[in-house]
């Protein structure tokens, strides 16, 4: 002990209260009194400086970006909504016109198809003429040929009824024979 | 005195564990007594602290880039944090104090950080330090509340929605919790600090002195840094914090 008294003296002139003579701390370094000062000194001028460049530099500056971004995001965002609302007018045009295409396309198709109507109509009507008056012609021939076949037949009669009573050897009433053929084609 | 030779004359045995070495102020220059205005490992790692904030704050943000960088969108995630914490809690009114505030967590927030790089010093593990900074903040809370309300700032300690006769025991109570305030703002902020780098360093004594087995102790100093990681960001965001409803009582609506 009386040792340790006699380094004492060296030891405070060399480190202090607060530092023993290797360097150790003595207790905890925070209640040393003697340090206080330099502490609260060197803490005011960094908060200081620290301030001055927040408040005057960065917290303006990125308040003024952030601010800037915001603006920009809103711009960009009209933007897409003017545009959004563009196209849909775009869409709607498009298919406006194309409605307005199909119903014309569909007005063409039936004026297209009422026309070939009529054509067909008026060619119906006239091939049904033509087969009528065919029709008609053909009648009166058959007619005629029937007429003359009913003549021949009776000439043929006649002929054939003098030649068969000559042939007999009567000599026939030309009239008589023709009378007589006249009533069995009649009968 | 003689405790402090004895724990050093144990230095050669191998167990030297000193822990609180690290918060040692000294000067940076020579050996001579720490003035106050001797330029000390406190000065250095301050300097420091202020080099980092302004390569964040001002070089990274140099560009002011609609898109940004990474350190300025890490310097807008500050931004960002802080002033919504005192739109918040401080009210409309407290935005003008926005500045004061960032000015305080930066500072604690790279403090902490820095502290957190081995052989450093961490300044905020000083009562010294946070006491100055809890004082300032009580101070300017009490002094804008006074300017702003006058008087009817001392309201905040007559609870009008308490039973009368509850009153003056309530306004009593508020009234020695209105003055602990600073203290327990700067003990809780100093005390983490000290107390997670003081263990820090024990169990790195331990590993020391352990051979082989001082895996064990490395592997928990692993997990303790982590947690002082947090602990670091987290008491910088309650000092911040605890900041802005303090300065509520002093601009905004009384909530009592």
């Amino acid at each position: 002990m009386g040792d340790k008294m006699a380094t004492e003296p060296i030891l405070e002139e060399a480190a202090g209260v607060c530092v023993n003579a290797h360097g150790g701390a003595i207790g905890m370094p925070q209640l040393c009194a003697e340090w206080i000062p330099n502490q609260v000194f060197w803490l005011v001028v960094t908060l200081i400086v620290m301030f001055l460049i927040l408040s005057r530099i960065a917290l303006p500056r990125i308040g003024a970006v952030l601010a800037e971004r915001k603006g920009t995001i809103t711009n960009d965002l009209a933007a897409a909504e003017e545009l959004k609302q563009k196209a849909a007018a775009a869409e709607r045009a498009y298919n406006e016109a194309l409605a307005n295409a199909r119903t014309e396309a569909a007005k063409i198709v039936a004026a297209a198809k009422a026309d070939i109507q009529k054509d067909l109509d008026a060619a119906t009507a006239k091939a049904d003429a033509e087969i009528a008056a065919k029709a008609a012609q053909s009648e009166a021939s058959i007619a005629e040929i029937r007429a003359g076949a009913m003549e021949a037949v009776q000439a043929v009669a006649k002929d054939t009824a003098k030649e068969l009573v000559a042939a007999l050897g009567g000599s026939a009433d030309a009239k008589a024979v023709t009378a007589a053929v006249a009533a069995r084609l009649k009968g | 005195m003689a405790t402090g030779t004895e724990e050093h004359a144990a230095e050669g045995s191998g167990l030297a564990i000193h822990p609180m070495d690290q918060f040692i102020v000294k000067p940076l220059f020579g050996d001579g007594p720490v003035h106050w205005y001797t330029v000390t490992n406190v000065t250095l790692w301050m300097a420091i602290s202020i080099v980092v904030l302004l390569g964040l704050f001002v070089l990274a943000t140099r560009h002011r880039g609609i898109i940004p960088s990474r350190l300025q969108s890490v310097a807008e995630l500050f931004y960002g944090f802080i002033h919504n914490m005192v739109e918040e809690v401080t009210g409309h009114e407290g935005a003008k104090f926005f500045p004061y505030v960032m000015t305080l967590f930066m500072f604690i927030f790279l403090a902490n950080m820095l502290g957190l790089i081995p052989m450093s010093f961490t300044t905020t593990s000083h009562i010294a330090v946070t006491a100055v900074l809890a004082v300032t903040v009580f101070l300017t809370v009490t002094l804008v509340g006074l300017y702003r309300k006058g008087i009817g700032f001392l309201g905040m300690f007559w609870v009008s929605s308490a039973p009368l006769v509850l009153r003056p025991v309530l306004a009593v109570i508020e009234v020695i919790s209105y003055f602990v305030r600073p203290l327990s703002h700067s003990i809780r902020l100093g005390g983490n600090l000290m107390a997670g780098h003081a263990v820090i360093k024990v169990f790195a004594g331990f590993a020391g002195a352990m051979g082989v087995a001082s895996v064990v102790p490395i592997a928990a100093i692993a997990a303790i840094y982590g947690l002082e990681t947090l602990v670091a960001a987290v008491q910088a965001y309650v000092f911040t914090i605890l900041t802005c409803v303090y300065l509520r009582d002093a601009v905004g609506e009384a909530h009592h």
